[in-house]
């Protein structure tokens, strides 16, 4: 199994969402963050005072995925959420032990 | 159309029932029907007046809350929304309280130059019955209870400069204070019976003043400066950024004062006639000039029109034209606007930034400068033909403002600002001396990282964790 974490801009999410349901992908976790790559950040004024906002928002997906979904996923990702600007995002992906069902204790690839 | 019939119904009724009461007892006498129709008309305009007075009323305490309480609670972090809130509503209490007492007394009873006496403490005397000097056809209690709202609304405007830093009892404490020390004596001067400053009532330096320029923005604004430089810089001003956490909750604070601000300065007319009408279109015009004027001076600087901005420079206008409302005509409104709009961007974006106090909330830059700019700018544009409020001994209408050929009055209006800004800051740092001394005026820093919201009242904003979900 695959830990697939995904760092996007937010407007992409509902694609991103739809092209992973689509190639398979069972469920996932969707949080709302902050952070900046090699973007950085922006400038905003209140009252005249310059403001620099280094963290932006971004949505940060993450998956358990069967082996044989990581490269469809990855791939699937890639397409919707790429504008080609910088601050599209990142993927990490990385091992996971065990996945277990709270429900009913089923384990592993089944659980997911 | 409804109200015309109205009319002619009653226009009706009342020659029947004369004709009726003639043909009954030809004793009545013409002189007695006359005496009694003139009492009806009397009654009808009191009415009238009496109705807009109390809706103006209403409105002048919608600035204050929510109006003010969310402009400055928008403005402030997440953690102090409840407390910058507080402050705002809190005056709606505890100087309400004192007004019944003893403020409207020290403000509006007859006294001295400086201020009332106590002729009125307790509301004694202050009934149904008109007070001819001040509004001569509805109660005095309506009069009273409309600049109960004035008095509620200064001292919290002040509290823009101290926002985030001060401990709660040192606020109440510093208000009540100040209410009764500096805001009583001003109203007095400018307002009250025998005040050196009054200008219907033959004060010393007759100071144009419609609706609280002087009174109300100079002193608030000056005392914002006074205590943003006692309490010093909040924790890590400058150098952490602090930018407001909701500008959304700032927007509609705003544009509530924007239509509260219709019955400050269109109610101070304190009859429901065509004054009231002048007063309200000045009002309106100069808030929309003074938007233009500071989100174009942005534009011009920064490259784009903010919201943050466009709503703080509509207060700045409103500010500016409070004093001259009811003295200038619609095209000076604009201009007032326009010039209050660049000055206090100006003021707040630059000025503020050189000298490096931290008045949180820009209460000096928006209603100390806007308030001085506006009450020197009534001088030179007030016109006798909005309002023959200066007359001779024969009764004719004398020249008001510059324009008007009276280079005179500008000088008074310094006066007036002159002793607005000196009472302003003596008393204020007296006060800010005597809190400092008996309770301290600021949170611990510990209390100040975590939030006043917490450390002051146990609260908090936004009460986001899971379990409340």
């Amino acid at each position: 199994m695959t830990k697939l974490e995904a760092v996007i801009q937010p407007a992409k999410l509902d694609a991103v969402k739809d092209a992973l349901l689509e190639i398979g992908v069972e469920g996932m976790t969707v949080l709302e963050v902050r952070g900046h790559g090699r973007q950085k950040g922006h400038t905003e004024f209140y009252r005249g005072r310059e403001y620099s906002v280094d963290l932006l928002p971004k949505v940060k997906i993450e998956i358990v995925l069967s082996d044989e979904l990581v490269d469809k996923a990855v791939h699937a990702i890639l397409e919707q959420a790429r504008t080609g600007k910088i601050g599209d995002g990142k993927i990490f992906l990385s091992r996971v032990d065990e996945a277990i069902r709270i429900r009913n204790d089923e384990r592993g690839v089944a659980a997911l | 159309m409804r109200v015309v019939m109205r009319k002619l119904g009653l226009g009706l009724l009342l020659v029947l029932t004369a004709g009726h009461s003639f043909a009954q007892t030809a004793t009545v006498s013409q002189a007695d029907r006359l005496l009694k129709l003139e009492q009806q008309v009397a009654d009808a305009k009191g009415s009238a007046d009496n109705a807009w007075m109390l809706m103006c009323a209403a409105l002048v305490l919608l600035m204050t809350g929510p109006g003010l309480a969310l402009f400055y609670g928008g403005l402030v972090r997440k953690k102090n929304v409840l407390s910058t809130m507080m402050q705002s509503f809190a005056m709606m209490a505890i100087v309400t309280a004192l007004w019944a007492m003893v403020g409207y007394s020290l403000a509006f009873a007859p006294g001295n130059g400086f201020i009332g006496g106590l002729q009125h403490a307790f509301l004694r005397g202050v009934g149904a019955q008109p007070d001819p000097d001040y509004a001569a056809t509805i109660p005095q209690q309506t009069f009273m209870i409309y600049q109960l709202m004035f008095a509620i609304i200064t001292p919290a405007l002040i509290s823009g400069a101290f926002a985030e830093r001060m401990k709660f009892s040192a606020m109440a404490l510093f208000m009540a204070l100040w209410s009764l020390m500096v805001y009583a004596p001003m109203a007095h001067m400018v307002w009250g019976k025998g005040g050196i400053l009054n200008a219907s009532l033959g004060g010393r330096f007759p100071t144009l003043d419609f609706a609280g320029g002087t009174v109300v923005h100079i002193t608030s604004g000056v005392s914002a400066l006074v205590c943003a430089q006692y309490l010093g810089r909040r924790l890590g001003y400058p150098k952490e950024m602090m930018p407001p956490h909701s500008v959304v909750l700032s927007f509609i604070g705003a544009c509530l004062l924007w239509v509260g601000w219709f019955g400050f300065n269109a109610g101070s007319a304190l009859s429901s006639g065509s004054l009231a009408t002048s007063a309200f279109v000045a009002t309106h015009f100069a808030a929309a000039a003074a938007a233009i004027g500071w989100a174009a001076s942005e534009w011009i600087r920064n490259g784009k029109p903010t919201v943050l901005g466009s709503i703080s420079g509509a207060v700045a206008g409103l500010v500016a034209i409070t004093p001259a409302s009811g003295f200038v005509g619609p095209m000076p409104a604009l201009l007032i606007g326009l010039v209050a709009g660049g000055f206090c961007y100006f003021m707040v974006a630059s000025v503020k930034a050189l000298f490096g106090y931290d008045d949180s909330l820009d209460a000096f830059g928006v209603h100390g400068a806007g308030g001085t700019i506006g009450a020197l700018l009534t001088g030179v544009f007030a016109s006798k033909i909005i309002n023959p409020i200066f007359h001779d001994a024969q009764g004719n209408a004398l020249s008001l403002g510059i324009m008007d050929g009276n280079f005179h009055q500008l000088l008074n209006q310094l006066v007036g600002v002159v002793i607005a800004w000196v009472l302003a800051i003596v008393g204020t740092l007296l006060i800010l001396k005597f809190v400092d001394t008996v309770i301290g005026l600021r949170v611990p820093a510990e209390h100040e990282v975590q939030g006043l919201d917490f450390t002051q009242h146990g609260e908090e904003g936004y009460y986001l964790e899971a379990s409340a979900l």
